[in-house]
């Protein structure tokens, strides 16, 4: 039997049969490596995704201590209560201050007092001063009041601060720690929600830093780069795939636009300096000029998607609307550019996310400052988020370690929200033909 | 050439032995188009003398003179890549899309000439209109589809009068039955043929006076093609058809006039009772009994 196949020539279904197993095998070891690149793709979102959150999440709550606080009008140096200069320019900080002794009275050295005040944050007395402003009626009462620790204190009750560590190499001293335990003990020391970072500006004191400015800035900034990206990505795109003969200038047009793509956005930053702020006079930091920047550096990523999603429109539709006498531009606005919308949508929200997290273009028209105002208009001072993110990265504070981690968790949902909107829009506009 | 002499080889096609089948395409194209090509003033509606029409550097048809006359069927055949749909395409200006294409000679519709530097191709292309080889509706509704048309060029002045534009238009295309019920329905979701019925529909809203049908029912299945077929007959006592097609039967069943295309020439051109059952041209007597193409 043996002898007899070895003598006849192999069969076509034989000589398949034998290579068979080679191509399954083959095909086996691609998925092997498509799965590999998958997962280990994976693993390193996921250590980012993890190494961001396990940071960053603490900053979402933030310690309050109870105070008793006697709004003494004689501490406060207010003579007549219905002076509102008075009552704006009081010493409130004398106010936490007095509260704070009454409740350690042992303390009488002048060094350890200052130390004492420094577990509340600086914050505090601009909170009873707006409390006093909005209602001149707490003049002599006394209030239990829930006003922010320091930064340390949050750091120490959220365990970055190791009390296990010897006094003289950790942050706080012993004496502090006995404070803080006191308030701790009696339940008027707790982390809360913290709003502040939410609802505040950019500060000094990291108790008091938030991304408000940052987001506003970063949303004013998109919407000048969406405004102008968009109208004026989408006509070059059409013109250049619709109306524009096919010549050398046309090819150079074509060149430029993919070469313009790769320019490093530093280019566009001292361009944008160059041209915007030094020639033109525009504001320094303003929104208005970083989202002119960022639309030059988004446009060609618009244009050439928004190109690309045209020419995937059949050429069948234009030669069917061609054929009953539709002109040119009827064609083009009533078939080929609704059905070319989703791809162009996609492109511009990709851009547009490429937008919200470029820095560096953006720290040479000052929008690197130290914003602590939130911006009311695009001409106003602004930062954006991975600027400040790029800020705090830089400051010393422990407490800033956990903010810029959820800076970028911010940076990094709005990012989300936009992809997920970039796919919601394709499939709500998509049509089949 | 290679697909011809793989078709030479085969014994069953070597039936008049008396002819040399050898020959070579090339030589054997004419100078002279045989039969009758023009015909009189009062029966062409368009009338094409010495058509040239250039690809870059491809002279893709030579010299065609021929008249598509009034409520006639005109079937255009022969092998692939003989020019017979860019001949189509110059009679409304489709070619004009390909900017390598260069069309010279003159082509008259009612006398007019369509190639004048002061004719707009709009209103031309709203004269004659054009259905394709493959359906292609706009990713619309049926009613849209249809009403695109009459809208563009302003042809209803309120909505009832658009509707009726529509309904007669889907009605004369055979297509009212079947989707009378779901106007409102995308017209990409009906069948192959259906389809097509609907891009003819949408062709004859606007009113035009010639139809080009370049290859209607090369996607169709035969029940549909009968369909087409029956509707291109119908269409005739009004319209003046120009089709191309591949199938000869198509063209013996619905065409009064025949012509057939060679390389770029027109070689034969004649009642197409005549050029089917009584071919003066070898190429033409090659080419209808299944010798090559």
């Amino acid at each position: 039997m043996n002898n007899q196949t070895a003598s006849t020539p192999p069969s076509t279904m034989e000589k398949v049969s034998a290579g068979m197993g080679r191509r399954y095998a083959r095909e086996r070891r691609f998925r092997v490596y498509g799965m590999l690149a998958v997962t280990l793709g994976m693993v390193f979102l996921a250590t980012l995704l993890f190494s961001i959150v396990s940071k960053g999440y603490s900053a979402f709550q933030q310690t309050y201590m109870e105070l008793e606080i006697h709004f003494d009008p004689e501490v406060l140096g207010i003579q007549d209560p219905n002076n509102a200069a008075q009552i704006s320019g009081a010493d409130y900080p004398g106010l936490v201050k007095a509260s704070l002794r009454a409740e350690f009275p042992e303390v009488s050295n002048r060094r350890d007092k200052r130390t004492l005040y420094g577990i509340v944050s600086s914050g505090a007395a601009f909170e009873l001063r707006q409390m006093v402003m909005q209602n001149p009626a707490l003049l002599g009462t006394t209030q239990r009041l829930w006003v922010l620790a320091d930064d340390d204190v949050d750091m120490l009750v959220k365990g970055h601060i190791d009390r296990n560590v010897e006094e003289s190499g950790r942050r706080m001293s012993d004496l502090q720690i006995g404070w803080i335990d006191h308030f701790l003990d009696a339940g008027r020391m707790e982390l809360r929600f913290n709003t502040v970072f939410l609802t505040a500006g950019d500060s000094r004191e990291p108790e008091l830093a938030g991304i408000r400015s940052a987001i506003t800035g970063s949303l004013l900034t998109l919407l000048v780069t969406l405004s102008l990206s968009f109208p004026i990505g989408v006509a070059a795109a059409v013109y250049l795939e619709e109306f524009a003969p096919t010549n050398r200038w046309t090819d150079l047009i074509e060149v430029n636009i993919n070469n313009l793509a790769a320019v490093p956005s530093i280019v566009f930053g001292l361009l944008g300096l160059a041209v915007f702020i030094n020639f033109f006079g525009m504001p320094r930091s303003a929104p208005l000029v970083g989202g002119m920047v960022l639309t030059l550096m988004t446009l060609p990523t618009i244009i050439i998607a928004a190109r690309a999603a045209l020419k995937s429109v059949p050429p069948s539709i234009r030669e069917a609307a061609l054929g009953i006498g539709a002109s040119k531009m009827q064609m083009v606005f009533h078939h080929v550019l609704p059905l070319a919308m989703p791809g162009m949508l996609t492109g511009t929200i990709i851009g547009m996310a490429q937008a919200l997290g470029e820095t560096a273009p953006l720290l040479m028209l000052g929008m690197v400052a130290f914003i602590v105002d939130i911006p009311g208009g695009v001409t106003d001072p602004a930062t954006v988020l991975p600027v400040q993110i790029y800020l705090w990265a830089d400051s010393p504070e422990r407490a800033f370690v956990e903010r810029t981690s959820a800076a970028i968790m911010v940076l990094l949902g709005f990012l989300v929200v936009m992809n997920a909107l970039a796919v919601l829009l394709r499939k709500r506009f998509e049509r089949s033909w | 050439m290679t697909s011809l002499e793989l078709t030479m080889e085969k014994p069953n096609l070597a039936v008049k032995e008396s002819r040399d089948v050898k020959h070579d395409l090339t030589s054997g194209t004419p100078e002279k188009t045989v039969g009758e090509a023009l015909l009189d003033a009062e029966s062409a509606r368009m009338t094409c003398r010495d058509v040239n029409v250039y690809y870059g550097e491809k002279h893709a048809i030579k010299n065609i003179s021929l008249d598509i006359g009034r409520n006639e069927v005109v079937a255009l055949i022969g092998p692939s890549g003989c020019g017979k749909s860019t001949f189509l395409r110059c009679l409304n200006r489709m070619n004009d899309t390909i900017e390598i294409c260069h069309v010279t000679g003159d082509i008259s519709i009612d006398g007019m000439n369509i190639y004048d530097k002061k004719i707009d191709v709009v209103p031309l292309r709203a004269q004659v209109g054009m259905v394709f080889q493959k359906p292609n509706p706009f990713p619309k509704s049926i009613f849209e589809n249809v009403a695109y048309g009459p809208r563009i060029h302003g042809l209803a002045s309120d909505k009832h009068e658009l509707e009726e534009i529509v309904v007669g238009s889907l009605k004369r295309a055979g297509l009212w039955d079947e989707v009378k019920d779901r106007l409102h329905a995308p017209g990409t979701g009906l069948s192959g043929g259906q389809q097509q019925r609907l891009c003819i529909a949408r062709t004859i809203a606007v009113g035009p006076e010639v139809i080009l049908m370049d290859e209607p029912c090369s996607a169709l299945d035969p029940i549909a093609t009968a369909r087409i077929e029956e509707l291109i007959d119908e269409l005739r006592e009004n319209f003046t058809i120009a089709i191309v097609t591949h199938s000869m039967q198509q063209a013996a069943r619905v065409s009064q006039r025949t012509a057939y295309f060679h390389l770029g020439t027109l070689v034969e051109v004649g009642d197409t009772d005549d050029i089917f059952t009584n071919p003066r041209h070898r190429l033409t007597e090659d080419y209808i009994t299944g010798r090559f193409g």
